[in-house]
């Protein structure tokens, strides 16, 4: 197993307080991670940082093989943001200039769309299910279709690792259900590593294998069956929360 | 009745009108999707200064006005990236300073002269032939920029954190944008003059965004309604006798109530869920 993500006693914080606190964990290819933790744990924080948008205090994060700073293949990474801050609905974007945009990370200037590229968002939109409304505007779309079309832009650079930041909240459960099947897929059939932050590990433990908790540090990171033998998060969590965490996991 | 288009200074309008309101409607839409709609405003009134400059040592005002006005617009990005100040609170601070500067200067040289009083409404029917070969080659590397940067500028304004994590530069990017603005407001300056700049960059955009399906029709819609306006303002203003800028931007305010209009006889888009 190649690691694809090594964090090392990283350390985050804005003035004075610090948000993470020596963080360290691996990831290989091909895992799928649910990283869960209460409010205000830190677990967007450790993804911007690992996404380059927030500056390490200490501590360090290799990327493939690079470490943060000489790291600059984007388009190895996908990432779909938390919906509700990430656009203005009033953008008059279509569906497919979003998803476009996912793939500049593959261009160098000038960043003009090949017609390989434009094959290329077609097909991405083809496996997300969203041709039929390429031509529609971002802003007017459901919560699931708008879900769809950020999926298709972070993965039409086909990227290795993908980093999902909560990204149920705007699902009704039948879209919810779908969307997690949909990772899952990618998961197994496309060998994409996945990291997906949740506040729902109940559920999650059905798809990913690996939890990382968080508290501003590791309170646990490991495959879901030792966490839910292990005496320790017994103790931690209480017998009534690991058992809910880990009863529908299979 | 056609005979006015065979007059030099009708072509010559014309001509430096269409290319400064295609810069504008590019730029503009960038701009008012980003909520930096003002920053034409504050930007013409740092050139307000900088001519008042000009004029005051006796060189070519607008050879003052473009060096300073792109200089200002960076510290209008410095401002907001690095001093902790909101965007149209920085623009204010520096669109302060300039007309401050400007009615300085004029007071030092015995009060507001004939010639600064007439960058405030612009005239483009008295554009010269410098001023004509100065906004062509300008117009004509700027567009080119926007135009090799395209994707970059759509990214950083439809969402810029996204744009960093696929590896744009996203200050860079602004630096970009706000200095292809402050060329742009220079020039605009000559069409409608330093009050009404903002309204060459807000105008033709906002007509877009409410009928446009998509961000490269928007574009297109934008620059349709600017060069149609500067076109139809122009030759209105000929025969009718009236200041050429204001003109201009009342055609534009036209579009506008015909697309919202428009808009409403469509109906609204559906909100977002």
């Amino acid at each position: 197993m190649s690691a694809i993500l090594k964090v090392k006693d990283l350390s985050v914080g804005y003035g004075t307080s610090e948000v993470l606190n020596s963080v360290s964990f691996t990831l290989d290819k091909g895992d799928y991670v649910a990283l869960a933790g209460p409010n205000g744990s830190g677990k967007t924080t450790l993804i911007k940082t690992i996404l380059g948008l927030m500056e390490i205090r200490s501590g360090q994060i290799e990327l493939f093989g690079a470490t943060a700073g000489s790291f600059h293949q984007w388009d190895l990474i996908g990432y779909l943001p938390q919906r509700v801050n990430v656009f203005n609905p009033l953008f008059p974007a279509t569906v497919r200039e979003a998803v476009s945009l996912g793939l500049l990370s593959r261009k160098r200037f000038p960043k003009i769309f090949s017609r390989s590229d434009e094959a290329r968002i077609d097909d991405t939109m083809e496996l997300m299910g969203i041709t039929d409304i390429k031509n529609r505007l971002v802003g007017e779309l459901s919560g699931g279709q708008q879900q769809r079309t950020f999926l298709a832009r972070a993965l039409v650079s086909s990227p290795e690792l993908l980093i999902l930041d909560e990204p149920s909240t705007a699902l009704d459960p039948q879209a919810r259900e779908n969307f997690f099947e949909l990772i899952k897929t990618l998961n197994h059939e496309r060998g994409i590593t996945i990291i997906l932050i949740t506040h729902d590990i109940s559920q999650i433990g059905q798809y990913a294998n690996r939890l990382l908790y968080l508290d501003k540090t590791v309170i646990f990171y490991g495959l879901f069956s030792e966490f839910c033998q292990s005496e320790e998060m017994n103790r931690f969590f209480g017998h009534f929360s690991q058992h809910m965490i880990c009863q529908q996991h299979h | 009745m056609l005979h006015f288009l065979t007059y030099a200074f009708i072509q010559k309008a014309y001509l430096a009108g269409t290319f400064i309101a295609v810069l504008c409607a590019m730029l503009g839409l960038f701009l008012v999707l980003r909520k930096l709609s003002l920053i034409g405003d504050g930007l013409a009134h740092v050139s307000f200064g900088a001519i008042g400059l000009g004029l005051f040592f006796g060189i070519y005002p607008f050879y003052v006005a473009v060096p300073v006005v792109v200089v200002a617009s960076w510290f209008i990005l410095k401002l907001t990236e690095k001093a902790r100040i909101y965007g149209d609170a920085a623009i204010g601070v520096v669109s302060s300073f300039g007309i401050a500067g400007g009615v300085i200067l004029a007071s030092l040289s015995n009060g507001f002269n004939v010639d600064l009083f007439s960058y405030l409404f612009g005239n483009i029917l008295a554009i010269s032939d410098q001023e004509v070969y100065l906004s062509l080659l300008l117009s004509v590397v700027v567009l080119l920029a926007i135009l090799l940067l395209y994707n970059d500028l759509f990214s950083v304004t439809f969402d810029s954190e996204y744009a960093r994590i696929t590896g744009i530069r996203t200050e860079r990017i602004n630096l970009f944008l706000t200095s292809f603005t402050a060329v742009t407001v220079v020039l605009a300056i000559k069409v409608v003059g330093i009050m009404l700049v903002s309204s060459l960059l807000i105008l033709p955009a906002v007509t877009a965004l409410q009928i446009a399906r998509g961000f490269k029709g928007a574009v297109s819609i934008s620059i349709l309604a600017a060069i149609a306006s500067v076109l139809i303002g122009i030759t209105v203003s000929y025969f009718l006798d009236l200041p050429a800028g204001a003109t201009i931007v009342m055609c534009n305010i036209v579009f506008f109530a015909a697309a919202l209009a428009a808009k409403g006889i469509a109906g609204s888009p559906v909100q977002p869920h």
